[in-house]
């Protein structure tokens, strides 16, 4: 922190504006940058401490990690690109990741398709936009939550809600968190809940977009699906953009609903093994750390790669007013 | 079509574009949406008053008959009662409440308004953070934090929030900050005021819609945290609320519904409260940088 004395004595002086000596003036200035410097790094210091010791090192100690055999028990063993070459041919973790890809495929899609939906119908003038907007946004906040997996789990189990419900139609149901091919589908649903959050950011767009636009469509008789499809979508597509590849990243992330809905094995039959509980399970359940932490730069990748190829695709279909 | 940028025209009548019936049709049709869409909420609730035998026989959301049974064996089905996890839980959040306003606002305030050398460089890498994974540095931070010997208790899932690693919310408050007239501060420094009173008598009490949408924020976000709780927690006894219900799940083996039913809506009141008390600022907060 800059001493307050000095700060009184010679602040005044340089703001005021008074012809000085250039000598005096420059001297100022510069023990004003220099008192600063030392100022900003000050605020910064947590941030900075934290960088070191809880991210930056850990991403370097991850990285060498990802290159030995390493169990907590003994010090690290260095095996080059082994745990690469196991990755190559462990039959679990290319089920991890087709069962990741189809979560997010699908359930991204989903979510975003309804939280679009959902803002247009919402954003046109309606009488209590507050209150729906905080009903359709309460299941994001929700969803995270170890209650709800296991509500969902009772939801979708043998004596569950939705098998009460086809009961009614006259169709026997059957425990669906408990059968293969539909486990990972109770999750997408899940997933596909939250859409929410997305939501209310389309909400927010799409009051970004000019009602002059709106007025000028109107005046050249354009229909409702004629202005949605030419002035709407366009101008939302930096949203759309921008909500995808947010919920791309974070959807490749999940780990909790999964986790309670399949009692921690990813289960039936791996159905529901997605990439992050395998991480789990090889790193804290089976304590291959070294393994583990290849694992979590392979997640890494596929999740730069994924907002990379986003990105080069964005110059295809997202429009930028100002361009 | 004026009606498509103006939410708040009354009632949604704009002149020619929808007539009152049609209005109401679509109300009933929002309306419906969206009970489908809490009903699974609204069950979990009723079902939590129903005697475990009678909650798959009675589709009903009314309780035929409301009674307490669930709530009084499920508070008291674990090796504590649930008080003690609420109470593990709640210690957890406050702190993270506590460290993530105090360090976050620092760091956005030296990001924001404070010139100083690599300042872009560290402001590109605290951007680069917030997209990085969890999963990167889990394994690395949890051999750490077992040399300190940190491991069952709170520190893990607290110190960090001491260090401003959560850089959501740095980013959150420089936008804020950004927002800020620079005249009041000029004004500030010209009656003498240096950056540590600028910044807490000035920059900080203008924050205060920024600091409470992080505050509900990090709340929610460290009641529901299950990952690194599970994680760092493995003692029974240091069980927060999420992994004290996990283990709830897997003792009960689908003989106990109602009891974790009621356990489970228990752990979702607080995030509830804070849903209402802070939904002003939980939209601003993911209107501006797109939170979950």
């Amino acid at each position: 922190m800059s001493p307050t004395g000095s700060t009184l004595t010679r602040e005044p002086q340089e703001v005021a504006g008074e012809p000085r000596p250039p000598g005096r003036d420059r001297s100022t200035r510069y023990s004003q940058r220099r008192r600063d410097a030392v100022t900003g790094y000050l605020f910064l210091t947590p941030w900075l401490i934290g960088l070191v010791a809880i991210t930056l090192g850990p991403i370097l100690a991850s990285l060498y990690l990802a290159f030995t055999d390493y169990s907590l028990l003994k010090p690290p063993e260095w095996i080059g690109l082994a745990n690469f070459q196991e990755m190559l041919s462990d039959r679990r973790l290319h089920k991890s990741l087709l069962v990741t890809f189809q979560y997010v495929l699908i359930s991204v899609p989903l979510q975003l398709l309804m939280a679009l939906g959902l803002a247009i119908v919402l954003n046109k003038g309606i009488r209590g936009l507050g209150f729906y907007r905080s009903v359709f946004y309460l299941p994001s906040l929700l969803a995270g939550s170890v209650s709800i997996a296991i509500l969902w789990r009772q939801i979708f189990g043998q004596e569950g809600l939705v098998n009460d419900v086809l009961a009614k139609f006259g169709i026997e149901g059957q425990s669906w968190v408990a059968h293969p091919d539909f486990a990972l589908g109770t999750l997408i649903l899940l997933n596909g809940w939250t859409f929410g959050a997305p939501m209310v950011i389309f909400l927010a767009g799409l009051r970004q977009i000019p009602a002059s636009y709106y007025e000028a469509a109107a005046v050249d008789g354009a229909g409702r699906w004629t202005t949605f499809v030419h002035i709407t979508l366009p101008l939302l597509t930096p949203i759309i953009f921008f909500n995808l590849v947010l919920q791309v990243i974070g959807a490749f992330q999940s780990f909790t609903q999964a986790f309670v809905v399949s009692g921690g094995t990813g289960g039936p039959a791996d159905s529901t093994l997605l990439y992050t509980l395998y991480l789990y399970d090889e790193g804290f359940g089976s304590f291959h750390m070294g393994y583990a932490s290849a694992m979590a730069w392979l997640l890494l990748a596929i999740i730069a790669a994924l907002t990379a190829i986003n990105f080069l695709f964005a110059k295809r279909w997202v429009f930028y007013g100002d361009e | 079509m004026t009606s498509e940028t103006l939410p708040r025209v009354r009632a949604g009548r704009t002149p020619g574009t929808e007539s009152r019936g049609k209005g109401l049709l679509k109300h009933l049709l929002i309306i419906a949406f969206g009970f489908v869409m809490l009903y699974p909420l609204l069950w979990l609730l009723s079902s939590s008053f129903k005697p475990t035998e009678v909650i798959f026989r009675e589709p009903s959301l009314l309780p035929s008959k409301v009674q307490f049974d669930n709530y009084t064996d499920g508070w008291t089905a674990l090796a504590h009662p649930f008080q003690h996890y609420l109470l593990n839980s709640a210690v957890i959040a406050v702190l993270a409440i506590i460290g993530n306003l105090l360090t976050c606002s620092l760091a956005a305030y030296a990001f924001a308004r404070v010139e100083f050398p690599l300042k872009k460089l560290w402001f590109a890498l605290m951007l680069g953070t917030i997209m990085l994974p969890i999963h990167v540095l889990i394994v690395p931070q949890y051999v750490l934090f077992s040399k300190l010997d940190w491991i069952n208790t709170i520190l893990p899932l607290v110190v960090p929030k001491f260090l401003a690693h959560d850089a959501f919310f740095v980013f959150l408050m420089v936008q804020f900050i950004r927002g800020l007239p620079r005249e009041l501060d000029e004004a500030a420094r010209l009656d003498g005021c240096g950056h540590f009173r600028i910044y807490a008598r000035i920059v900080m009490p203008l924050c205060l819609p920024a600091l409470a949408t992080s505050a509900v924020f990090t709340f929610i976000w460290t009641w529901n945290d299950f990952f690194s709780q599970l994680i760092f927690l493995t003692d029974p006894d240091k069980y927060t609320v999420p992994v004290a219900l996990r283990s709830f799940m897997d003792a009960q083996s689908g003989t106990s519904w109602g009891p974790l039913f009621a356990m489970s809506v228990v752990a979702l009141v607080p995030i509830f409260g804070f849903f209402l008390a802070g939904q002003r600022y939980l939209t601003r907060g993911i209107a501006t940088t797109g939170l979950k």
